[in-house]
């Protein structure tokens, strides 16, 4: 179903969303905020820039945006996926306890705030450019992948990265023993056996954006998780 | 954040509060006594949006483009404030100084302008042309002056002219209730109103403006309760800033700027940085990128990382002031005669994207109004913390 998001705000297109089957395309999207939030059992495919909090709380919907996002894309999300043909704002999958999350290009600040996991809920992001400063902070769960292609002699993530960081894992392409990580958290050289975790995310990145698996795969990763269950022990108060 | 007993002393304000509502109603009202509700009984959450535009071949668009560009961004405003700055709009007059005022009634226009003859000489005075529209409603007097300051006053105060505009715009803004100057550049003016954006563009006639830059903010007024005055941008001289954020260090930064002759009239966090970037650049003569260093200078962690040269120039600027560090969230537009900077805080706490078409060159909070400008734009990129994206005019072109 064709849907032409010119004159409609944010709360008639995601009722035009509701309403119109499993399968829907918008067009013309400029800025609407919270599209497709909470959604499941739906196929969305946005041409134009959506607004803020795209796919928020999602619970199974697929989205492609043939564009750039904006901010706090999968906001808290559950489940689903949501695929992004360019750049992505700040705050991307803030909170996220389940789903994925593909960006072809780059990301903004504070990537995968606060991401968490439980049991077989385990979000997955995969950024296949560079990201900001404070990537991964407060990581609780999931994976962040950071791919760096195309990335030059940038460095592919910013300033403080994994700042918080108390679980999950986060993995970037390359050796980076030039980027300074807290004290809490360690970097070291993917196994095999961890990389065996992320396998199917960067084929399935590499599937959607058109890349070689192989070449992609065929560099050395550094895999990124905290010391132990609670490295903040003492930070405040013993707890 | 904070407070000041002292502005209560010169202007009071009569407005709603709903009960259990973040929502506030303000009247412009610059007499009487005070009733002005302090921090803590007014809850005014947060937003903001900003956009510019800017060509670098000096060539004119009409306010019209940039009053779109805030229409996808309603939102990010709660209609308490709207506001826009064009440079390059005032050719006929552009060796004079364009001097808006708000007044709350006639007299107070009369007054004031016994005042602005003593010290100018006025080659024209209007009111500024408005439109009636239902949703921009208790304006107050909106007049503009074009003026050149008395050869004779100069010579006696010993200034130059730029720094007796500032001070005369002070003066007035501190000492005159009733009278307010929103706007003091050459060749350049700022039109501001409580309201959504979209509708303070439609209510000026910004359309029929032609400029080489423009700036614009939607305004959700985090500490004060929306004023026409407050709304941004908040100009002096040729310098104006539009901001979406809201600084932690405002009143660190006032203390000190206060030792200079500069008034922070309205508490609001953004006129504070509006006079640290004019005692920056005005008075202390750093360059534009220092000025950044300064307002969002670097962690020391991150200072330590840089090469020695830059190790040396971003210590000397954190050591020499200190006071001038804005911290907390922003993202401002800064627009000065012949360019804008647009800077983020260092922790890049408030979104801000840039794009480029052919000789423009855009910013905004969201890329949505980018896209409404100009639907063709490209390298859509976001700036880094503290990283300025500073965008000149070719020499000889504005």
């Amino acid at each position: 179903m064709l849907l032409d998001a010119q004159s409609m705000d944010q709360s008639m297109l995601n009722q035009a969303i509701r309403q119109n089957g499993s399968d829907v395309h918008i067009i013309n999207c400029l800025g609407q905020r919270f599209i497709a939030a909470g959604m499941s059992d739906k196929t969305i495919t946005i041409d134009g820039i959506p607004g803020n909090a795209l796919g928020a709380y999602l619970n199974g919907a697929v989205i492609t945006v043939r564009a750039n996002a904006q901010d706090a894309v999968g906001d808290t999300m559950n489940d689903g996926k949501i695929i992004i043909h360019g750049n992505i704002g700040d705050a991307a999958g803030y909170a996220m306890r389940g789903g994925r999350i593909f960006i072809k290009d780059s990301a903004g600040y504070r990537a995968g705030i606060h991401m968490k996991a439980y049991q077989d809920k385990v979000p997955a992001m995969v950024i296949g450019g560079t990201a900001g400063s404070f990537l991964g902070e407060y990581q609780a769960g999931g994976v962040i992948v950071v791919l760096g292609l195309d990335s030059g002699s940038r460095r592919i993530v910013g300033n403080f990265p994994c700042t918080g960081m108390h679980g999950g894992k986060m993995f970037l392409r390359g050796d980076h023993r030039d980027i300074s990580f807290p004290s809490q958290v360690t970097a070291r050289a993917a196994s095999q056996e961890d990389m065996a975790q992320i396998q199917p995310l960067v084929v399935e990145y590499c599937q959607l954006f058109g890349r070689d698996p192989a070449q992609v795969l065929d560099a050395p990763f550094t895999m990124v998780t905290p010391d132990s269950k609670n490295p903040y022990k003492q930070m405040y108060v013993a707890n | 954040m904070e407070y000041n007993a002292y502005d209560e002393q010169r202007r009071s304000s009569v407005y709603f509060v709903y009960p259990g509502e973040a929502f506030a109603f303000f009247i412009f009202d610059l007499k009487g006594t005070d009733t002005m509700r302090l921090e803590g009984q007014v809850r005014i959450p947060s937003g903001c949006a900003i956009a510019a535009v800017i060509s670098k071949e000096g060539k004119k668009m009409s306010g019209e483009g940039i009053t779109n560009a805030m229409r996808p961004m309603h939102d990010r405003s709660n209609g308490l404030g709207g506001g826009f700055a064009g440079y390059g709009i005032y050719p006929e007059y552009k060796d004079f100084y364009a001097l808006h005022l708000f007044y709350d009634e006639r007299s107070t226009r009369k007054n004031c302008e016994v005042f602005l003859k003593e010290r100018f000489e006025i080659v024209k005075s209007e009111i500024i042309p408005t439109r009636k529209i239902p949703a921009i409603t208790g304006e107050p007097i909106i007049w503009r002056y074009f003026v050149a300051p008395l050869q004779s006053v100069l010579a006696s105060q010993q200034l130059d002219e730029k720094e007796f505009v500032a001070r005369t715009v002070m003066k007035i803004n501190t000492e005159m209730p009733g009278a307010y100057v929103f706007s003091s550049g050459k060749n350049m003016g700022t039109f501001k109103a409580v309201g959504f954006p979209e509708d303070v563009g439609v209510f000026y006639k910004l359309e029929e403006y032609e400029g080489y830059s423009w700036t614009a903010h939607g305004r959700y007024p985090t500490n004060t309760p929306g004023w026409w005055g407050g709304a941004h941008p908040f100009t002096l001289l040729d310098y104006s800033i539009v901001h979406n954020g809201e600084i932690s260090s405002y009143d660190a930064n006032r203390r000190f700027i206060e030792m200079f002759g500069y008034k922070c009239t309205l508490q609001t966090d953004t006129e504070v940085i509006t006079y640290i970037m004019d005692y920056l650049l005005r008075r202390q003569g750093l360059t534009l990128e220092e000025a950044a260093s300064v307002i969002a200078a670097p962690f020391w962690s991150t200072i330590a990382g840089k090469a020695p040269a830059d190790q040396e120039r971003l210590t000397y600027l954190r050591t020499v002031f200190p006071s001038l560090l804005v911290t907390g969230p922003f993202s401002i537009v800064l627009g000065f005669d012949g360019g804008l900077m647009a800077l983020n805080d260092r922790l890049k706490l408030r979104s801000m994207v840039v794009g480029e078409k052919d000789d423009k060159v855009f910013i905004a909070s969201e890329e949505a109004a980018i896209r409404t400008m100009e639907p063709n734009a490209e390298k859509i990129w976001a700036p880094a913390g503290g990283e300025p994206v500073i965008v000149n005019v070719k020499e000889g072109a504005f």
